[in-house]
């Protein structure tokens, strides 16, 4: 059961990071999620915007970022955020924490480990040099009965 | 979203607020050694309190802090953050590192 499919396109600006923040919020609106629940979304989010903008693209402040959010099952949130940037070589090795490519910068290197506690499911696709798509799933709670 | 900072002792105390992401980090960074290098305090207080949303783009923040302020001898204090943003610091093992507190404002 999937429904209310929402696609964007925009920019891999930093100043749209905040942007994809907002438009996840307004979005989680309607399934009525706690404060929490959506705070912990939007910094998933976050965290996959900054990915793709910081790593994919590598700061050129060029490329596109596709962002498709759907519901499942009217009780998940489905996030899905592509680029076509550099992508990942070692996907297992980005996901641990502390781990990252400009300890020089620093860069906290908790992305994932950080998306991986706010949210239920955490999918990485990646290719080399073709780009890297991150689904996130997050179970909302749901009150029954009275 | 500015951040407001106050001098009590060899110590300096930012106040941090808005949105902290990868986007401002830099800036807030930036900001915050600059009034180290201005005023020559010794330690750092950074409270979290007006905070209305943190990424790991603060972690980084906080880090890159640390070993700065540690490297002069002084020591950082975190302040007042509420419980997701508390998680982030958390995970990264910062308050292993460094002392929490929480006043009354």
């Amino acid at each position: 059961m999937e429904g209310n499919i929402v696609k964007l396109e925009f920019e891999a600006l930093p100043e749209n990071q905040g942007f994809a923040r907002s438009v996840v919020s307004a979005y989680c609106v309607s399934l009525d999620p706690t404060l929490e629940e959506l705070t912990e979304i939007k910094t998933a989010v976050s965290e996959a915007v900054s990915n793709a903008i910081i790593h994919g693209y590598e700061r050129k402040g060029t490329g596109q970022i596709e962002m498709e959010l759907k519901t499942m099952d009217k009780d998940k949130v489905y996030i899905k955020i592509t680029d076509y940037g550099k992508g990942i070589r070692d996907i297992k090795k980005a996901r641990e924490p502390m781990f990252s490519t400009e300890e020089s910068r620093e860069m906290s290197g908790m992305g994932f480990t950080v998306m991986e506690s706010f949210v239920d499911k955490v999918f990485v696709e990646s290719e080399p040099d073709k780009g890297t798509a991150v689904t996130l799933i997050k179970y909302l709670d749901t009150y029954y009965g009275v | 979203m500015d951040t407001i900072f106050y001098i009590k002792g060899d110590t300096l105390v930012v106040c941090l607020s808005g949105e902290i992401d990868h986007h401002v980090a830099e800036k807030i960074r930036n900001d915050i050694d600059d009034e180290i290098k201005l005023y020559e305090t010794k330690n750092l207080i950074m409270d979290f309190s007006k905070v209305t949303f943190m990424d790991s783009s603060g972690v980084g923040v906080v880090l890159g802090r640390y070993k700065k302020v540690g490297e002069l001898g002084g020591t950082v204090t975190i302040r007042n953050a509420d419980r997701l943003v508390k998680q982030i610091l958390d995970m990264s093992g910062i308050f292993s590192l460094m002392k929490y507190e929480e006043t009354e404002n």
